[in-house]
């Protein structure tokens, strides 16, 4: 493993913001540490970095137990949030940082600079003032900077946080593309669950300083692991429910359940792809409160008669309007039983 | 450095703050205290040898006999009529004159806060320039104004200077400055848009104002208040130059008993006073600069003012104008006028003949002495100011490193005339007998200078968004090679701007200097207050030219300093 964390724990203030977190990120893999504000994942990228004492647990990077070198010998690269450019040198000042105070000659740094701009995209910016930069230029800036010692280990805060949405998507792909090519170790953290799906070789879901799911993008997306994940991820059909062969009794009525499903007392998850909507005579009867456009497909949220909203994914042409009085089925292969 | 600072504050829970224990962690906090340790020794020493020792000396030596303390003597002096009366006097005067000072500079902080002028960056300056000038040269300007044989007395035969009013007058002179910059320069740093945030939810204009921007503004004029009361409160010169012998301050008082009564329980115990009352003022200060620099929305400067509009606006763009003209403009006008007052500059050309002269050497000489004393105390103040400043930029500097903090500050109210008369008891002897090195000078003045140092760095150090640094750390550079590429960059122009304030106020320090400085090598604050001190029209008019080449030297430092200024985030006076 080229990183390894082992029951690493931050307290701030007795309150543990790390909660004995176990994690291991392989060579050239690409993990994604997703979790709310708060949920700690800030705080293990600086664990990582050495910018934040470990209160208890160790870090190991390459084997070698790093936990109490200072950052600036650790050989971990660090993007940070809001890409934290020194303001009183230009882009090639910048992105040549890391290399001059390691020593590198005047010749290698024009040279290192001059490869890195090429592959962020921006050659011939060596000479500009990092305050001029537009957002994006910005963040390719910081991202130069970070690879520029070629670190074992690159992490990025929140890389994309303040950029606009198109930006974000366009540079999410050249980021992956990128790490491919160059082989990078990367581990970043997000928020934003689109963000870290399209990234990353693996996902790890963080709660309260403790990591509630650990798995690859399909495997998180289509089995999260309990309410938390599921509603984190943005699910919100998410009920109790007593699971009994291939049904499953909930708030909404019956509930189809895929075969081999874990029985007894569980969370239900339906996607809303598996709410399907049918006459109001046949299925449980609902009224239409609210519709959302989301570009491919319309969000129903309906309201049944004495149990939690639905949502439902619907085609524009099928949507009812709000007021409208629908009935529900439910489709079991999109019905998950969590945990 | 402004958008730095902006984005630290509307942040507050950002990574880089929330993501730091409230007790030191383990590992990587025992280098870092060593290293703030390291850094502390040498102002520490500093403090200890020519600060504390000499109070000390000077105290023992007022209230120590026969090998017992002699405290009794405490509420003995304390019981006086005389100087009841001047414990009286110098608390009443110090609040009448913050009072005052606020009253006139409040309308001015705002107008250089809000408002958008022509010739604005100048008369900044030109409000400024009082603060650093010699108290010796406020005292000889309002004497010129309202003195015998001035100004008002010339045109309608008023004359203050046998009333409070010239010392209320004076102390407004000297500290307009400190709540302009103070307050001033907060104001123009809050974010409108909060005020515009309480209109849109329907408060009216002083309503917004009322309950958004003065609650905000609060720690501010209080910091500022404070400071002026600490200054007014130990006011020398222009006590001892305007008072006459009706007005005495406990600082003059204490001079009195040290030079002329030779009381020196006396003076012990007045300087133990002063000590209690500025150790109290400091202790509040601090409490409100604390407050001052927490959680409010900040945003630059400059974007904030605008050119006045309505009548309203005008009217007190005119008032804070007529204002400094005459109140700041004036006193120096006439100061200039009088060393001009004799046919073929006779009072320049008499400073430069020791013939009939007061001291051993042409007063001329004087100049080039203090400039010496003032470049080598500032190099001092620079030194252990610098590394004090480095020291406490860590927010999550301990309580002791806060204590600390609140200690550099004292020798701007602790008595200047018990520091010089207790370097001459206390540093005569090996290894420490400095009385005939020209050291001394500066050493005391550096003393007042370093406070200076550290208030004009610290805000500027704290303002470095502590993740650059990270940012450094973790690109590779160790914690030396940070600071030297991080923070130095950024504190360069604070560090011109700290050194300015320095020579200033060296140059201009009084209250220590009188005492030690040789009579054969006087600085120009000694030589001034001598030259008052004699009669004759030609000793009144070299003191004024004297005055005169002092207040030159003191504003050409200043401004060249303002074109350096990092817009109101230093000079925190």
């Amino acid at each position: 493993m080229l990183l390894a964390l082992e029951r690493a724990t931050v307290r701030f203030g007795g309150r543990p913001v790390l909660d004995a977190v176990d994690l291991d990120v392989a060579e050239h893999q690409v993990v994604c540490v997703l979790g709310p504000s708060g949920s700690g994942k800030s705080t293990l990228l600086r664990a990582v970095a050495g910018l934040q004492p470990l209160d208890d647990g160790r870090v190991l990077l390459d084997g070698r137990d790093r936990t109490g070198v200072p950052p600036h010998r650790r050989d971990v690269g660090l993007m940070f949030q809001d890409h934290q450019l020194f303001p009183q040198r230009d882009v090639a000042g910048n992105v040549a940082f890391g290399l001059r105070v390691r020593g590198a000659s005047r010749k290698q740094q024009d040279a290192r600079v001059a490869e890195l701009l090429e592959l962020v995209g921006l050659p011939g910016a060596a000479r500009r003032a990092v305050t001029a930069l537009s957002g994006g230029e910005q963040q390719r800036v910081a991202l130069a900077r970070a690879l520029a010692p070629s670190p074992r280990l690159l992490m990025l805060d929140e890389p994309l946080g303040q950029l606009d949405r198109s930006l974000r998507e366009r540079l999410v792909v050249e980021l992956r593309e990128l790490f491919a090519r160059l082989g990078t170790t990367v581990l970043a953290v997000t928020h934003d669950q689109g963000e870290a799906f399209a990234l990353a070789d693996r996902v790890v879901v963080m709660r309260d300083g403790r990591i509630a799911q650990s798995g690859t993008p399909l495997e998180v997306w289509q089995r999260p692991a309990d309410a938390f994940v599921a509603r984190f991820l943005g699910f919100g059909n998410v009920v109790p429910a007593t699971v009994a062969g291939e049904a499953a009794d909930t708030p909404w009525g019956k509930v189809p359940v895929p075969a081999g499903s874990a029985q007894g007392e569980r969370t239900l998850l339906v996607r809303p792809a598996g709410v399907r909507l049918v006459a109001a005579e046949a299925g449980l009867r609902c009224r239409v409160s609210a519709r959302t456009f989301q570009g491919t497909h319309v969000a129903v949220h309906l309201q049944p008669e004495d149990a939690p909203r639905l949502e439902a994914a619907c085609a524009l042409r099928d949507a009812p309007e709000t007021g409208a009085e629908v009935g529900v089925e439910f489709d079991a292969a999109d019905v998950v039983v969590l945990g | 450095m402004t958008a730095d600072a902006t984005g630290r504050k509307s942040r507050p829970d950002g990574p880089g703050r929330a993501g730091r224990p409230h007790g030191p962690g383990r590992s990587a906090a025992l280098p870092a205290a060593a290293a703030r340790l390291g850094l502390m020794v040498l102002p520490v020493a500093f403090f200890g040898v020519f600060f504390a020792y000499p109070v000390a000396a000077i105290v023992a030596r007022g209230l120590h006999a026969d090998g017992a303390w002699h405290l009794g003597r405490l509420p003995d002096v304390l019981a006086r009529p005389d100087i009841r009366h001047v414990l009286w006097f110098t608390t009443w005067q110090a609040c009448a004159s913050t009072a005052l000072t606020l009253l006139v500079a409040l309308p001015g902080a705002y107008v250089f806060a809000r408002l958008d002028f022509p010739g604005k960056q100048v008369l900044r300056a030109v409000v400024t320039v009082p603060f650093v000038l010699p108290t010796v040269v406020v005292g000889t300007a309002f004497l010129a104004l309202v003195g015998r044989g001035g100004l008002l007395d010339d045109l309608w035969g008023v004359r203050l200077d046998t009333t409070v009013w010239a010392i209320l007058l004076a102390h407004v002179f000297f500290n307009y400055a400190v709540v302009v910059r103070t307050v001033g320069g907060l104001w123009a740093q809050l974010d409108p848009r909060q005020a515009e945030a309480a209109r849109m939810l329907g408060a009216s204009p002083l309503r917004a104002w009322r309950q958004v921007t003065l609650p905000a503004l609060g720690p501010a004029v209080a910091a500022a208040a404070l400071m002026v009361s600490l200054f007014t409160f130990t006011s020398f010169g222009i006590v001892q130059i305007l008072g006459g012998p009706t007005f005495s301050t406990l600082e003059v008082e204490i001079y009195r008993q040290t030079s002329e009564i030779f009381d020196l329980s006396t003076a012990a115990v007045l300087t133990l006073v002063q000590f209690a009352a500025v150790g109290a003022i400091l202790a509040v200060h601090a409490w409100t600069v604390r407050r001052r620099e927490s959680a409010l929305r900040l945003v630059d400067a400059s974007r904030t003012a605008r050119r006045p509009r309505g009548a309203g606006q005008w009217a007190l763009l005119a008032g804070v104008l007529a204002t400094v003209a005459l109140l700041l403009v004036l006193p120096l006008a006439v100061l200039v006028q009088r060393s001009f007052d004799a046919p073929d500059f006779a009072y320049y050309r008499a400073l430069t003949s020791d013939e009939g002269s007061v001291f051993l050497v042409p007063p001329i000489d004087a100049i080039g002495t203090s400039l010496e004393y003032a470049v080598a105390a500032t190099a001092i103040a620079l030194l252990i100011g610098g590394l004090a400043a480095a020291a406490l930029t860590r927010r999550d500097a301990g309580r002791l490193v806060r204590g600390f903090d609140a200690l550099l500050m004292l020798p701007l109210g602790v008595s200047a005339v018990t520091v010089g008369f207790g370097f001459l008891v206390a540093l005569d002897e090996p290894p420490l007998d400095l009385r005939t090195s020209w050291i001394l000078v500066p050493l005391a003045q550096a003393l007042v200078g370093v406070p200076f140092v550290i208030r004009t760095m610290l805000p500027v150090l704290r303002a470095v968004d502590d993740r650059l640094r990270e940012a450094a750390a973790v690109l590779g550079a160790s914690p030396w090679r940070v600071w030297r590429e991080v923070d130095l960059p950024m504190v360069r122009r604070a560090l011109a701007v700290a050194a300015g304030f320095a020579f200033a106020v060296s140059l201009g320090e009084f209250g220590a200097t009188v005492f030690i400085a040789r009579p054969d090598n006087p600085t120009l604050p000694v030589a001034v207050a001598r030259l008052l001190g004699r009669a004759g029209e030609l000793n009144y008019g070299q003191a004024m030219a004297l005055s005169t080449i002092l207040m030159v030297v003191c504003a050409v430092a200043l401004l060249a300093l303002e074109g350096l200024r990092i817009a109101d985030r230093t000079g925190e006076f």
